[in-house]
């Protein structure tokens, strides 16, 4: 466990560098950290993923998988690779500040 | 710094069988790949081609013979329906795992943007061509080829 400061918050990180409190994010918090893992900007659509995986984490106690976001979150799999290159997944669920899913598929 | 050894960047992985139980592994290592942000290729051989035959695709089954691990004995194994009523099973608990039907899982990996080719070699030794393949499939290539396409990264086959 570590601790890193985004956007002037003390946040405390695992060894993989993912939120252990995802209740410590904000959206000032997401646009650090999307900058730090090399997307500049985040668009509407970002948002939509981030936002639907933090909904998800919270109702269901794990993020999604990229299946479950290509069928439900209203992106598709070919879209969620372009706008999280770094595995949308794993790079969406730090960003979104929730823990890394925990699915295979 | 820390010690930890360096991560894998990229995988490039042969499938070779075509039953169930020998497509799997391969698709769900490739996407996790993918998933991770790593590079993937996936190389379909010999009755691996099955995996993407467009008139294959929708009819690949668990093999209930020759598998001491699916506990039924050979003789039974081998009656008819027998592989289709164990693949019939399996395919629903693996839907409630939300593991997705083959046929689906190839173009989900297709999206994800991993490399999927077929080999010349057992192309040509069933007769097979470029229109028998799905359209994810990207290429027809030679052994070198692949050897080429999986430069520094790790092979894995199945």
């Amino acid at each position: 466990m570590s601790t890193a400061t985004y956007a002037g918050v003390a946040v405390e990180l695992n060894d993989e560098g993912f939120f252990v409190d995802p209740n410590q994010w904000t959206r000032d918090i997401a646009v650090e950290l999307a900058k730090a893992d090399g997307i500049d900007t985040l668009t509407d659509q970002h948002w939509t993923v981030l936002e639907f995986m933090r909904k998800e984490y919270f109702e269901k106690g794990t993020g999604p998988t990229v299946r479950v976001l290509g069928k439900t979150s209203g992106v598709s799999v070919k879209d969620l690779y372009l706008l999280f290159p770094k595995g949308p997944a794993k790079m969406a669920a730090r960003i979104a500040g929730i823990p890394k899913p925990k699915g295979c598929i | 710094m820390s010690d930890a050894p360096e991560k894998i960047t990229k995988v490039s992985i042969i499938v070779s069988k075509g039953s169930l139980e020998g497509i799997y592994p391969a698709l769900i290592m490739a996407n996790g790949a993918r998933a991770e942000g790593m590079d993937a290729n996936l190389f379909f051989t010999f009755f691996g081609l099955d995996a993407v035959n467009k008139k294959r695709i929708d009819h690949i089954k668990v093999a209930t013979v020759g598998n001491p691990a699916m506990h039924i004995p050979t003789l039974i194994g081998g009656l008819p329906g027998m592989s289709g009523l164990a693949t019939h099973m399996m395919s629903k608990t693996m839907d409630k795992l939300d593991i997705p039907p083959i046929p689906e899982f190839i173009e989900m990996i297709g999206d994800t943007g991993c490399g999927m080719y077929v080999c010349k070699a057992s192309v040509d030794m069933f007769d097979l061509h470029e229109e028998d393949f799905v359209e994810q499939i990207q290429g027809i290539i030679t052994v070198g080829d692949f050897y080429d396409m999986a430069a520094g990264g790790q092979i894995i086959f199945t």
